[in-house]
């Protein structure tokens, strides 16, 4: 038992200097064995080769660390402790304003992707990476309905994400369907498996939704593996067709009207890069609206009510299950759309494309924007696609810092980065005037 | 028939790896109500811990085999609960009263972060070392099918039974036991008893730490290769096990492991093997369906 202090009552520097050293000596206990030491083949046979000068930056680094850390933690906590005892009625109204900002960044935003491709229209790169971003976005708003608004944790989003990628490559492979077809057939197959999956698990205890859905990412990934007939086992699916615009193709020549006879325009294979853009930025702006209407709504409320207490709710005489199960298969219907578009976009897919990873980074995604915030995604998926591209050093460690990051940000704000989340009811002071 | 005995014999060695690990998760999840996702990826740990020793020791010029078991299962628990203690520290002391999701998600990045550390430190290759206990005794035998226990196995069955006694003990007659108990039954109680709950489950994140080590090193004699990726796999199934034999009960943990490895070593002899991982998923959604509660465990009653 730590002796009581007073919360005013700085330690001493001798207690920082024992405090930092224990971290210290852990970091050593920690390191020996993962940083200190490691094996490498050599000539057939693995070599223990060790690292010690690393090792002792790793300590270093954390003696280091802890000291300041620790520091800015008691001055964090010393002013806050201030602040608590002029307390804030201010609150509400730092509420409201900062909502209207984060509006008009989310209309910024909005304008600026519209305008992207016209500015880069000749870049290729520019155009392909954005609309990766824009596919993250989408799958990280359908996956913010599951997690964020009625707090289910899904960690085999990807499952649905690979269903509805080879819903659309089988329809349009072998049955001939078109990409606009396909994409609302897809979506509901994807849902019906979420509603398959979700109907006996969201009826216990969240936990047991996380692993299930873990499982259940596994399940379809081996599946598509080891089922060559159905799905091609690891060669995958190939020349899945692309979609067109209203019926003319992307292609140099053609009988047919092609986009660029139709419109006549020079071809250019760039008129499909953009044509895709602008397919996800609508298809993502769709799911926003929708995700953004259905909150208003009493199923909506009911979903985030349900996410802060389970219990009260039944009280209250709510179909819970009823509830997350929508959550559940609606946040599959729109990961399953997402799945379309990949297929769509690659021409290709294969089960490689639909690991845990790829799930893990969508959660990511969700969870360090900020859960249940619409834009707090659309920043996390910038920062998680761009990371890698900036080198090979940041693709290596990229996994590495997600994890960290999601461990901190549950630390330090539960919410996300943007954990500001507007209610969608309040009580208004004017008296009674609708917002 | 005699295929059947061999697998029986191997189903049993893997359920007994798996339920070394599914006690790991059992114990969490009874005292503080939590999946510790980042369980198997402890266990991974171990497994590299335990490449390392043994490549260390032979180039010490150690040969004798049960002193480099001995030695490498010591070092290989001792860090390893280090690794236990710290990600208990890190992750989920900090978000203890919290909301549900908030550890979960933790645990999740925690497990991420743990495989990458490990892909990032060791390397992504598959480590392979040299193969120690080899040979095994032939119990049965036909024309066409040798039925033998390898030395190995006998091991890992040995060990584990080993633990299990000694870990009863642990739990139903020690002090550390008793307190243990009471804080799965009531947190706060234990507390204002003079407990210090903050220690008591320390200790049960570096003992579950402990058993995982154990099977790590194990594993890591069974098969002689490890890789990054082992403990997500492994991970999962010990789960289905603590799931299967009922979360909480300790008992079921280990026999919700051994049918886990029962039913994966005849599933892959006499149906499928590729299918092996999508039956041991199925059963987990299964038994959530049909039994929640699991073959030993008690119906769960929330409480407001």
């Amino acid at each position: 038992m730590p002796p009581l202090v007073f919360a005013n009552d700085a330690p001493t520097a001798a207690e920082r200097l024992k405090d930092a050293s224990g971290v210290a000596l852990i970091a050593l206990l920690l390191g020996i064995p993962m940083i200190g030491l490691t094996t490498a083949d050599q000539g057939g046979s693995l070599q223990v080769l060790t690292r010690w000068p690393l090792l002792a930056a790793f300590i270093a680094a954390s003696f280091c660390g802890r000291l300041v850390v620790r520091y800015l933690l008691d001055a964090l906590k010393r002013r806050r402790q201030a602040q608590d005892r002029q307390a804030g009625a201010t609150a509400a109204k730092e509420t409201r304003r900062g909502g209207r900002m984060l509006e008009s960044i989310g209309w910024l935003a909005f304008g600026l992707a519209l305008v992207l491709p016209i500015v880069f229209s000749d870049n290729r790169y520019v155009v392909d990476t954005a609309t990766t971003v824009l596919i993250y976005v989408m799958l990280g708003w359908g996956l913010n309905v599951v997690v964020g608004l009625a707090g289910l944790l899904d960690l085999g989003h990807v499952a649905f994400y690979a269903v509805g990628a080879y819903a659309y490559a089988l329809l349009s492979t072998q049955f001939g369907w078109g990409f606009w077809a396909a994409l609302p057939v897809a979506g509901i197959i994807a849902g019906v498996f979420g509603l398959a999956l979700g109907w006996p698990s969201l009826r216990l205890r969240g936990d047991y939704l996380a692993i299930v859905t873990l499982g259940f990412g596994e399940i379809i990934r081996v599946v598509l593996i080891n089922w060559t007939d159905f799905s091609g086992g690891p060669n995958g699916i190939s020349s899945i067709p692309r979609p067109t615009f209203f019926g003319l193709p992307f292609v140099p020549s053609s009988d047919n009207p092609t986009f660029a006879t139709y419109f006549g325009l020079e071809f250019s294979p760039m008129h499909r890069i953009i044509f895709l853009y602008y397919v996800i930025l609508v298809l993502s702006l769709l799911t926003n609206v929708l995700v953004k209407r259905l909150r208003r709504l009493p199923i909506g409320r009911a979903w985030e009510a349900v996410r802060e207490d389970e219990i009260a709710c039944k009280a209250l005489g709510m179909n819970v299950t009823n509830a997350k199960l929508s959550a559940f298969a609606l946040g599959a219907m729109l990961g399953g759309v997402a799945g379309v578009f990949f297929a769509a976009r690659q021409g290709f897919i294969s089960p490689e494309s639909f690991t845990f990873n790829e799930s893990a980074i969508i959660l990511a995604i969700v969870v360090l924007g900020g859960m249940g915030s619409q834009l707090g995604v659309v920043l996390a998926s910038v920062v998680l696609v761009l990371l890698p591209e900036l080198g090979r050093d940041f693709a290596e460690y990229r996994m590495l810092l997600f994890g960290a990051a999601m461990i901190l940000i549950m630390v330090w704000r539960p919410g996300g980065i943007l954990s500001h989340r507007e209610p969608t009811l309040r009580l208004s002071p004017e008296g009674g005037r609708r917002e | 028939m005699a295929l059947a005995l061999q697998q029986l014999i191997n189903g049993l060695t893997l359920g007994a790896v798996y339920g070394l690990i599914a006690i790991g998760y059992t114990m969490v999840y009874g005292i503080i109500g939590m999946i510790n996702f980042a369980h198997g990826d402890i266990y991974m740990v171990s497994a590299f811990i335990a490449v390392t020793g043994f490549t260390l020791l032979a180039a010490f010029g150690v040969s004798s085999v049960p002193f480099a078991l001995v030695v490498v299962l010591i070092v290989a628990v001792l860090f390893t609960s280090v690794y236990g203690w710290a990600v208990e520290r890190l992750a989920y002391r900090p978000l203890r009263g919290s909301t549900r999701l908030a550890p979960l998600i933790s645990a999740i990045g925690m497990s991420i972060f743990l495989q990458n550390m490990v892909q990032l430190t060791q390397g992504a290759r598959v480590k392979p070392i040299p193969p120690m206990l080899t040979g095994g005794i032939d119990i049965y035998e036909t024309a066409e099918f040798t039925v033998r226990i390898a030395y190995s196995q006998m091991l890992i069955v040995l060990v584990t039974v080993g633990l299990m006694i000694g870990f009863s003990w642990l739990i139903t007659r020690t002090s550390f036991g008793r307190q243990q108990r009471a804080c799965e039954q009531d947190r706060t109680m234990t507390a204002l008893l003079g407990i210090n709950v903050d220690r008591t489950i320390s200790l049960t994140f570096m003992l579950g730490a402990a058993l995982a080590a154990v099977a790590g090193v194990m594993v890591t004699v069974y098969y002689g290769v490890v890789d990054f990726y082992i403990g997500f796999v492994a991970g999962i199934k010990a789960f289905t096990a603590a799931v299967l034999g009922g979360v909480g009960s300790l008992p079921g943990a280990m026999l919700g492991g051994l049918i886990i490895g029962l039913i994966e070593a005849f599933w892959s002899s006499y149906l499928s093997a590729e299918y092996k991982d999508v039956a041991t998923f199925s059963i987990l959604i299964l038994v959530l369906m049909f039994r929640p509660s699991g073959l030993l465990g008690r119906p769960e009653v929330e409480k407001v």
